[in-house]
């Protein structure tokens, strides 16, 4: 141990002691919409298990089948374990979600 | 601009990280471009909040603006996958093996016996200002700020593949770090470079940055550093390295990250088929640093304007300014060059006119690239290249 102490001070800087961080939990989920508007339930069922939800909140204007597209990725490369009987309905509050942002 | 964290929450994007009382308008073209600005992640402060699991944080421009170094406490961070909370230096072994002679695990002692070198390079993600494209497109949505200028120190990773002898045969090296997928069968994240590069004496394992250890955010204790190139291949928390005698078809190299290969890397917006490679080297840029898009500025007859440039995997040559839009051009005055790989600063003469300008700035490498006028544009939104516009208003 003496000896490792020792490289670490030849090498410039004392790191022999572990490093011990706590990293940020998100609080935010993906939020309702409103009356009349798709539920988000099903975003929130599916789409917090990987990333938080900033992922999807930050995208520009994407289309159905774009958004559509991203669920795809996940799934397939990604191997989440979205329910596919869950597609449309996490779609339809994505493309709400982006409906709120101004045109591009 | 800053703005209160009640117009954050107007947006539904305050976070527990984000908490802070600051915030930021990227300026992403039709949004959402309202970022929260965070202290509280280890290590770091102000950060720009872009995706609090797995971390991005970008940083903000005047954390350019104060030096050609970034401050590890200000430098962006980009994980694929979760990272360990908790790095052991004392246990730690780098695993070096596939095609070689002699198979090692190297601990940070052994590593620290070999000789160090240190380098200043920009360390830059592939996406860096993937939200400013258009048309826009998904992925990360980065303002300016996924950049970072640092001294870094460490072991050329030449001397760790000469110890462990290449085999007969060997055609890339691959990486991978101790960030784990967090489903079952996803893809680790493993990147490669060809067996010349990585024999370079330039790449290194680096283990300080900046004089100190990494910060865990940028891959405490190992990460490695690829001058000139994007920061994609720098891995971090480095814990393998494998020597193949194919090319790596991982799907981080042989399905992501992958740039036209079409003349500025461009291709129509629209266009599904055409020749694609992995990314490679970085291109010239110039960013000005010191007045920031959207800025109302008071009126006065003359000013300074500064920036920082890249020549990409080259020096910076020259910079020019524009201060309409780019109709004409004036060579800007460039700052002392501390290596080709680094941030090199620029200034330059401005005399505002009252109402709206463009002020844009244009890099050239040393090996004679030039910032082209026109947008880059590909469907991943990577390496952007193009001189930026600045557009302000002086009153």
């Amino acid at each position: 141990m003496r000896l490792v102490v020792l490289g670490f001070l030849a090498a410039g800087a004392a790191v022999a002691a572990p490093v011990s961080v706590v990293l940020p939990e998100a609080a935010t989920t993906y939020p309702d919409l409103g009356p009349g508007a798709p539920p988000a339930e099903a975003i929130n069922n599916n789409c917090l298990g990987c990333h938080s939800a900033e992922m999807v909140l930050t995208q520009p204007r994407l289309t159905p089948a774009e958004w559509q597209a991203e669920i795809a990725k996940m799934r397939n490369v990604f191997h989440a374990p979205i329910d596919p009987a869950d597609d449309a309905a996490i779609v339809a509050w994505a493309v709400a979600w982006s409906k709120r942002l101004p045109e591009g | 601009m800053a703005f209160s964290r009640r117009h954050l929450l107007g947006f539904g994007l305050a976070t527990a990280a984000g908490a802070g009382a600051q915030g930021v308008d990227l300026r992403l073209p039709g949004g959402p471009s309202l970022r929260p600005i965070s202290d509280a992640f280890p290590g770091k402060r102000g950060m720009i909040v872009q995706r609090t699991q797995p971390p991005l944080l970008e940083t903000p421009l005047g954390a350019f603006d104060t030096g050609v170094i970034t401050p590890n406490d200000r430098f962006f961070v980009r994980w694929h996958w979760p990272l360990p909370a908790e790095i052991d230096p004392a246990t730690w072994a780098l695993r070096v093996d596939g095609a070689v002679e002699r198979p090692q695990i190297l601990t940070l002692a052994a590593l620290a016996k070999l000789p160090q070198t240190e380098i200043v390079a920009v360390n830059q993600c592939a996406g860096n200002a993937r939200g400013l494209f258009e048309p826009r497109i998904a992925g990360a949505q980065w303002g300016q700020g996924a950049w970072g200028n640092a001294r870094w120190r460490g072991v050329a990773l030449r001397h760790v593949l000469d110890a462990a002898g290449l085999r007969a045969g060997a055609v890339a090296v691959r990486f991978g770090g101790a960030d784990v997928p967090p489903v079952d069968g996803a893809p680790a994240y493993l990147k490669s470079l060809a067996v010349d590069h990585a024999r370079d004496g330039e790449v290194m394992i680096a283990t300080h940055m900046n004089g100190e250890p990494l910060p865990l955010l940028n891959g405490l204790p190992l990460r490695l550093v690829v001058p000139g190139w994007y920061s994609t291949y720098w891995v971090k928390m480095l814990d393998r390295i494998e020597v193949l005698t194919a090319p790596d078809d991982n799907f981080w190299m042989a399905k992501a990250y992958l740039m036209p290969d079409t003349p500025g890397g461009s291709v129509a917006p629209g266009t599904a088929n055409f020749p694609k490679k992995p990314i490679g080297a970085m291109v010239p840029r110039a960013l000005v640093t010191s007045i920031a898009d959207g800025d109302r500025l008071a009126w006065r007859a003359a000013m300074t304007v500064r920036g920082v440039a890249i020549g990409g995997d080259a020096g910076v040559a020259r910079v020019e300014f524009s201060g309409d839009g780019g109709a004409t051009w004036r060579d800007a005055t460039l700052g002392v060059d501390i290596g080709r790989y680094s941030f090199r600063r620029f200034e330059a003469a401005l005399a505002p006119v009252r109402g709206a300008m463009a002020l844009r700035g244009r890099a050239t490498s040393t090996a004679g690239v030039v910032q082209p006028l026109a947008p880059v544009w590909n469907p991943s939104g990577y390496r952007r290249g193009e001189a930026e516009t600045i557009r302000v208003e002086f009153v």
